[in-house]
């Protein structure tokens, strides 16, 4: 799955300017309420908002379908499990409810800049301060690591394309320690990178 | 001004720099050396990344063992490898990272970003996810990333080691073009050649300090 595609995306729309937060709150209250509605009349109601949702946002229907394709088998799969084991009302309340939470879980990421996300999220753990928890330092962790798994898996793929070139293709071992080790200097680079760049977390 | 007096470093019992004293105070620096001779080592301690063993390194006075966040302020880092350089996932939000110790109003952080983009042709490239940047829009951006915390000087670690000839004279243009002063390690003697000043690190020692004209025909002789 590409990363980039959940990413962020520019619109003049009032969804992206409503708060990180207010989105955040949302899409826990809508991924609770549609496990507790059993009605599949109702969802699909509710699946059909949120489709109109990402016209709202000025989304085209393409950037819709890029968010429910690496699913689609998978929701296929489901359907067919609960039309063996109860009846088809039952696969579509499933499919339904994953889609729902899957769509505006991605409408939300689409619309929210990661750096609006994370200053929510680090106004959201303030209060833990207390514990010792440093809300900053948790912001800058989710912020990196979402940085660096598209760079991870650039790096597992040069190291594959090493391995293969010297007949230790089906070698987990091989793959897996020049991973890590690459992947730890890097973590070491980045960590100087971002002293480099007069970082505060206080 | 960025001061050395007898700086030496070592880790453990290995020793990676020795005895070196320096004023570098001329607009355009070049460090040359082998790979392992410790110029790298040496550009780490100009911005107070690394801290020496024994004496001091000084940027304006400031010690870099007291005063590390308000040196790295002053002297700004480019990495060699931008990909370790570049810590958000988006160009935008890379760059207003660099600002948020300044504490900025979100408009002047907005403006700020805006005008560095523009400087360097990648306004358009704003709201882009970053790993998706070539490698010299990578590279422009991790130096976008340096300039705009506005330091009065920046240290370049191998800025073009990994970039094709057309990336590379890209980045030397912006490199060439700074007004600030520039420091810079590197194996590409091209880049250098214009400099007022070339140090050549030898087993972690300075070994000749002087113009270009002489300082890379001797380093060329070193190395054959």
């Amino acid at each position: 799955m590409n990363l980039a595609s959940g990413l962020y995306q520019d619109r003049a729309s009032p969804l992206h300017r409503l708060p990180a937060g207010l989105k955040v709150l949302a899409l826990v209250a809508l991924g609770t309420a549609v496990f507790v509605i059993p009605d599949w009349q109702i969802l699909l109601a509710i699946l059909a908002a949120v489709m109109v949702l990402y016209g709202v946002a000025r989304f085209s229907p393409q950037i819709l379908w890029a968010q429910i394709r690496p699913l689609l088998w998978l929701l296929v799969v489901f359907f067919a499990v609960q039309l063996w084991l109860n009846d088809w009302q039952a696969g579509l309340v499933v499919v339904t409810r994953l889609a729902i939470v899957v769509l505006f879980a991605a409408l939300v990421t689409l619309t929210t800049r990661v750096s609006v996300m994370l200053e929510a999220l680090e106004r959201a753990m303030q209060p833990l301060r207390f514990m010792g928890v440093n809300p900053e330092k948790i912001g800058l962790a989710f912020s990196l690591v979402l940085r660096f798994i598209p760079v991870i898996a650039t790096v597992s793929h040069d190291v594959r394309e090493a391995q293969n070139a010297r007949g230790l293709n089906r070698n987990m071992l091989a793959l897996t320690v020049p991973l890590i080790i690459r992947t730890l200097k890097m973590a070491d680079d980045v960590a100087d990178a971002i002293e480099a760049r007069s970082y505060d977390s206080e | 001004m960025i001061e050395l007096q007898n700086v030496a470093l070592r880790y453990g019992k290995q020793s990676v720099l020795e005895d070196i004293s320096l004023s570098l105070g001329e607009r355009r620096i070049g460090i040359v050396g082998a790979n392992g001779s410790g110029k790298s080592t040496l550009a780490r301690l100009l911005n107070g990344l690394l801290l020496p063993s024994e004496g001091t390194v000084r940027v304006d006075g400031m010690d870099t063992a007291k005063d590390g966040r308000k040196v790295r302020a002053k002297v700004g880092f480019v990495f060699q490898n931008p990909d370790n350089q570049i810590v958000f996932p988006v160009v935008e939000e890379d760059l207003a990272f660099g600002l948020k110790p300044l504490k900025l109003p979100k408009d002047d952080v907005s403006r700020r970003i805006d005008a560095m983009l523009a400087r360097y042709d990648l306004g358009a490239y704003r709201t882009h996810p970053s790993h998706q940047l070539s490698g010299g829009q990578k590279q422009l951006l991790a130096i976008c990333g340096v300039l705009i915390m506005e330091p009065a000087c920046i240290v370049f670690d191998e800025p073009t080691t990994l970039l094709d000839l057309r990336n590379r004279n890209r980045v030397a243009q912006a490199i060439a073009e700074l007004d600030q002063q520039v420091i810079t390690v590197s194996h590409d003697l091209d880049l250098l050649a214009d400099y007022d000043r070339i140090l050549v690190i030898d087993q972690g020692r300075v070994v000749c300090d002087d113009v270009p004209q002489k300082a890379l025909p001797f380093y060329v002789d070193l190395m054959s």
